[in-house]
């Protein structure tokens, strides 16, 4: 390598600099054939990723686009062996349980993130806190469901859907804490002092100021949160009872369904109208969670326009 | 609150000695009593998680003792029922590190391709792609695997299990065109942990410090060799992490796996095998079980909850390994 002779740096015209030229006459063909193959890697790497995903894509809407409409979205759900539409049920249950389950988290996981940001900052609690939300971040929703089966739905003796919307809040709560967190850490510590030097209280500064200045990112990982629960099966599926055939929107009261459980207990049938609603069941289901998603990274993006 | 209400129309220099209102002080306390009831509700949760489950398995930790986890006699509906879970573990194991292999390469090179290579234009449509794939419910591929790739990958299995007879090794692990086996189930699982490590790695690539960087370019190293020299080299405890962390929710993952695993409990090298897993028999088994058989199941749950914590623990603590690397430079 002839690098130390390199030449004072060209203080104009780098374009077009002796640099260029070294470089390309300086390194090996076998260097430079091992940079090549390594970038053709990366990038096949990407296709590797995308080419599943978009044939997932393409072939859910191929076979569920034409079981979709609006009896479909609303109407009971027949026997496995009948055609014909009806997930009624299913797509109010998944709205039920998931909006119980957030309204549990949300609260929680908001006001346990103030305290590891705003009061515990940097003791012992809060680190523990802390940690334990990212280790229990990984534990499966399986778990989770037996968790509330054995303390819960044991208990009270019934399958409803508040049992699935105990397991789901367990699993949304981690997500919320940490999304939380990183976005309270955020906000730039003038605020919360400009706060304070009005004589306001602590709580009040959390609450008036610190939350709001944060509220974007907040809503954003809550999003994040409810698609990723609305589109959990593992733990409904014995929590909830899974078989309900007409619409109900109480969750303390009788059986419940999901679309994910529907999916899940339909795609085995050997029967083609039950096979036909879950491709169905699982087009609303994947509509329901993009939309989320793409919500999420709206709201966050805007609040990145307003820090710049 | 009349304390900020009042305060802008006070003299300046002389502070009035006590400005916060008693009753503000008490609702600052509450407030703040009630933030740390909900940071500890995380706690509390993962004890009751532990004690609860524990509980309910007690009787099968009884009855079946160690050989829960070293028997591969699982039969809990017979007269003398038997509870040896191993063919599961075995399975969660199998379907894991099958997953591993596919999805980390994958990932450490989507990784690298946002923070190195990308140009700007497609770094966008990238994320976006994994966030979708993140996105996608396990059940949603579970049910797309058993429509559209069973047929495809029983004769892909088909020409490899023929295109390696009587090589050493390979000729014992893929054997046969089973497509519902430990190697379909791997591959899904590998799509669904891919967004994670990706996410994982990719922060812990973007916080290499820049100048160890250009101190590679600027002694001559081609883009490739910078990558595998300061960014693998420098972020390798965070990536140990990431991929630790893809680990368990691989293990942890159950709706997709228990619709294309075979659901026939077995322990063999033979990868194109039907097989069974914790997680997956948990969910296809729980409906009809009762009494010891559930307590058997929950069993399962408290393994791999078990499993599970243990991993996430170990990865948590390469994470912060590196991040603390990473700020001393």
């Amino acid at each position: 390598m002839s690098v130390t002779e390199l030449p004072p740096p060209p203080v104009s015209s780098p374009a077009v600099s002796p640099l260029a030229s070294l470089n390309a006459s300086s390194i090996s063909p076998l260097r430079r054939l091992r940079n090549q193959m390594a970038t053709g890697l990366i990038y096949l790497a990407v296709l590797v990723a995308a080419f599943p995903l978009l044939l997932l894509v393409i072939y859910v809407v191929r076979r569920g686009a034409p079981a979709i409409s609006l009896n479909f979205l609303t109407k009971p759900i027949p026997s496995p062996l009948r055609k014909g539409p009806g997930m009624g049920p299913a797509v109010v249950g998944t709205i039920v349980i998931t909006g119980w389950a957030t309204a549990m988290a949300v609260p929680l996981g908001i006001l346990g993130a103030v305290y590891v940001t705003e009061y515990g900052t940097g003791n012992r609690v809060s680190r523990v806190v802390r940690f334990m939300s990212d280790v229990m971040a990984g534990v499966p929703s399986i778990v989770m469901g037996l968790f509330i089966f054995t303390a819960y739905t044991v208990k009270v003796h019934k399958l409803t859907g508040f049992g699935g919307s105990l397991a789901l809040a367990c699993l949304m709560l981690p997500i919320v804490i940490r999304a939380t967190e990183s976005m309270l850490s955020l906000v730039p510590r003038e605020l919360r002092e400009a706060s304070y030097a009005l004589g306001t209280s602590k709580s009040r500064t959390v609450l008036t100021v610190v939350i709001p200045a944060a509220l974007p990112g907040i809503v954003s990982g809550c999003l994040l949160a409810i698609a990723r629960a609305a589109g959990e099966t593992a733990p409904l599926i014995f929590l909830i009872g899974t078989l309900q055939a007409h619409v109900n929107w109480n969750v303390f009261k009788n059986t419940n369904t999901t679309l994910s459980a529907q999916i899940f207990v339909n795609a085995t049938q050997p029967f083609p109208g039950a096979l036909s609603r879950a491709w169905g069941a699982a087009l609303t289901l994947i509509v329901m969670v993009l939309v989320l998603t793409v919500a999420a990274r709206i709201i966050s993006s805007r609040l990145s326009v307003k820090a710049r | 609150m009349t304390a900020t209400a009042t305060r802008p129309e006070a003299p300046p220099p002389p502070a009035p000695p006590s400005l916060k209102a008693n009753g503000s002080r008490l609702a600052d306390r509450s407030f703040r009593v009630i933030t740390m009831a909900c940071g500890l509700a995380v706690l509390a949760v993962l004890v009751l998680i532990a004690v609860f489950t524990t509980n309910k398995a007690y009787p099968v930790f009884r009855v079946a003792g160690l050989s829960f986890v070293t028997s591969r006699n699982w039969n809990p509906t017979a007269t003398h029922p038997s509870f040896g879970a191993l063919a599961f573990i075995y399975g969660t194991l199998a379907i894991s590190v099958i997953a591993l292999v596919v999805a980390v390469p994958v990932s450490l090179c989507l990784a690298l391709f946002l923070t190195e290579v990308a140009p700007r234009r497609l770094r966008l449509p990238v994320i976006y792609l994994i966030d979708l794939l993140a996105a996608i419910p396990s059940v949603v591929f579970g049910l797309w695997a058993l429509a559209a790739l069973q047929k495809p990958l029983s004769h892909f299995y088909g020409h490899v299990s023929s295109g390696v007879h009587g090589i050493p090794v390979l000729d014992r692990l893929f054997q046969g065109n089973n497509s519902r086996d430990f190697f379909t189930a791997g591959l899904v699982v590998a799509l669904m942990i891919t967004p994670i490590i990706t996410s994982l790695t990719r922060e812990v690539f973007a916080t290499v410090p820049v100048a160890q960087k250009e101190a590679a370019l600027a002694l001559g190293a081609t883009r490739w060799e910078m990558m595998r020299t300061s960014i693998l080299g420098y972020g390798r405890s965070g990536v140990v992490g990431a991929v630790m962390l893809g680990l368990g929710r691989a293990m942890g993952e159950t709706i997709a796996v228990a619709l294309l695993i075979g659901s026939i409990p077995s322990i063999t090298v033979n990868l194109f095998h039907p097989g069974d897993a914790m997680a997956s028999v948990i969910v296809n088994q729980f409906g009809e079980s009762s009494g010891t058989f559930t307590a058997a199941l929950v069993g399962l749950g408290v393994v791999l909850f078990a499993i599970t914590i243990l991993i996430n623990i170990a990865a948590r603590a390469f994470v912060a390994r590196s991040e603390k690397a990473m700020g001393k430079a």
